[in-house]
């Protein structure tokens, strides 16, 4: 387990909020101190524009930033030019979609699976809808996982491109990716993967993976908002053409003709997000520091407490009993998940109700929406007693009407 | 507890579990509202004649608060002049911000929603009902 106490202490969160019970890191993660001092290091001490200025203070902030790609490209073991920045993993899903549905034609198919969050499938619903492309779904198994098997059933001479998540947001499992991308290149496809969930709690090797896009928001990872990261092999980002043009990111303009520059500075127009940049840097020294495999070992112990917990409680059903990650989804019978939000919302414990932005997995459960608690470095067995305390009394407090 | 006893009052969960002139009979205006942060999805259907709300249906899902509205809605808006109907959802709205209205028992049933003023998160699935048949009303007045 990991020291909580200590671990708290960085989060200025729990100082204003001595009782915070925060179960929504799935949504975003709270800010450690040391990410907001970076950033406020920059606005106060070298708060100027990047590449552009010929000045001291300009150097140093582009330094810090393309120090900030570097980092970046390390923790996922890519190259620096394979970086490009994006205001969050939508825009970049978003960008990717964009930029590779113009090699695509009629008839082709994109894959996807029912896990998926909004931002991953519906840029692609919209593409398949403009440019009269299917849309294939890969069937779940009964547990509500994604399969290698099924994935291979479904695979034709159409297929081009395979949009998957790494963990669902809601069933916290982990997709087969490796086996995956590897039947996919077998047939011609390319791969992008939703990381948005994975990052904080897996190491990503996008080599490792083969994957040939990737993209994951910096907020979910201790990180500030503002800032995401899109992935792609520098081979396949070269064929790319950018889907913004303006400020920096061309290198000659003349009157009818643009020279624009190399990857993966022709992806970023305008003037980036500086100080997120710098602030994701240090988000990932943060994560490095306290370990991967540490995190994860921490939220699967206090997942396995709040399963065993929970299912002492009657009238209670969790929907993802074998979730890889520190992610629960569950229901009190009867309740709709936002009366029962409200119980916990006045015991300052913050979790979400709804569909998470991903209603088709909640539509495949047959459900109108799920409480979801997701656990992470911050959290301990106590703050698990304090949910478990609501929900008892969200269990016995509707006990009392007949609720249908 | 006293505080959710008030939000969650018995006559709210009797509505919520037996709604009243719950389903569309395709007699009347229908507007469809969502609220997608949460699941609310409620239409209202008004019938109205000479000037009067005749009936109130309404059809959809949601949480109980959200639902169980729609139902005591129904029952208070019947019968009304339009320009009475208009008036009671005005008040209704107020009374859920929190502020003061001056003629409470208009809102008749729909006093028991007064709690919701102190959880702003809930105003939204106290509300989605009442401005279908809001939206539904601006309508009327303008066709006229």
């Amino acid at each position: 387990m990991l020291d909580c106490k200590k671990i708290r202490k960085m989060f200025p969160i729990y100082q204003n909020y001595p009782d915070l019970v925060y179960l929504d890191s799935g949504a975003t993660s709270l800010k450690p101190q040391c990410v907001l001092d970076k950033m406020n290091e920059y606005y106060t001490q070298y708060g100027v524009n990047i590449h552009r200025g010929v000045y001291r203070l300009s150097y140093q902030a582009t330094e810090a930033y393309d120090q900030a790609r570097q980092i970046v490209a390390d923790f996922i073991h890519a190259h620096f030019n394979e970086i490009v920045f994006t205001k969050n993993v939508t825009e970049a899903l978003n960008k990717i979609c964009q930029m590779y549905q113009k090699k695509l034609k009629e008839n082709d198919e994109i894959i996807t699976c029912e896990l998926e969050h909004h931002s991953s499938v519906l840029p692609w619903m919209k593409a398949c809808e403009e440019k009269n492309m299917k849309l294939v779904y890969i069937p779940l198994n009964d547990e509500g996982r994604v399969t290698v098997d099924q994935f291979k059933k479904i695979i034709t001479h159409q297929s081009k491109v395979l949009v998957i998540t790494y963990v669902s947001n809601v069933m916290g499992y982990i997709t087969p990716l490796k086996e995956m991308i590897q039947l996919a290149h077998q047939h011609h496809m390319i791969v992008i993967v939703d990381a948005a969930q994975a990052v904080s709690h897996l190491p990503i090797d996008v080599k490792d993976l083969d994957c040939d896009f990737l993209a994951f928001s910096g907020h979910k990872m201790l990180g500030p908002t503002g800032i995401g990261v899109l992935y792609g092999k520098k081979e396949l980002l070269k064929t790319l053409d950018p889907i913004d043009y303006g400020g920096d990111m061309n290198e000659e303009v003349d009157l009818y003709h643009v020279d624009i520059k190399d990857i993966p500075f022709r992806f970023e127009a305008g003037t980036p997000m500086i100080a997120e940049a710098i602030g994701l840097k240090e988000a990932i020294h943060l994560l490095q520091s306290i370990g991967l495999d540490q995190i994860r070992q921490h939220e699967l112990e206090i997942l396995e407490y709040a399963k065993e917990k929970l299912s002492q409680i009657p009238n209670v059903t969790v929907y993802n009993k074998t979730s890889d990650i520190g992610i629960l989804s569950f229901n009190v019978n009867g309740v709709h998940p936002h009366d029962a939000a409200t119980f916990f919302d006045e015991a300052n414990i913050c979790l979400r109700a709804g569909h998470h932005c991903a209603q088709l997995i909640t539509k495949w459960l047959h459900c109108i929406g799920t409480l979801r608690a997701t656990f992470y470095i911050y959290n301990t067995k106590e703050d698990v007693d304090k949910m478990i305390e609501v929900v008892q009394e969200v269990v016995s407090f509707f006990h009392q009407f007949e609720v249908k | 507890m006293n505080q959710m006893q008030n939000l969650y009052r018995e006559v709210i969960m009797d509505h919520y579990s037996h709604p009243r002139n719950k389903g569309l009979t395709g007699n009347g205006k229908q507007n469809h509202l969502r609220n997608p942060s949460c699941g609310d999805d409620i239409t209202i259907e008004l019938e109205i004649k000479d000037g009067k709300v005749n009936h109130v249906h309404h059809d959809g899902h949601g949480c109980s608060i959200c639902c169980s509205s729609a139902s005591v809605m129904s029952e208070v808006l019947t019968g009304k002049t339009i320009e009475e109907a208009k008036e009671i959802i005005h008040s209704y709205f107020q009374m859920i911000k929190g502020e003061e209205i001056q003629n409470e028992d208009i809102l008749e049933e729909a006093l028991v929603y007064q709690g919701v003023a102190q959880f702003p998160a809930r105003t939204k699935c106290a509300t989605i009902a009442w401005k279908a048949a809001e939206d539904l009303l601006g309508d009327q007045h303008e066709e006229k």
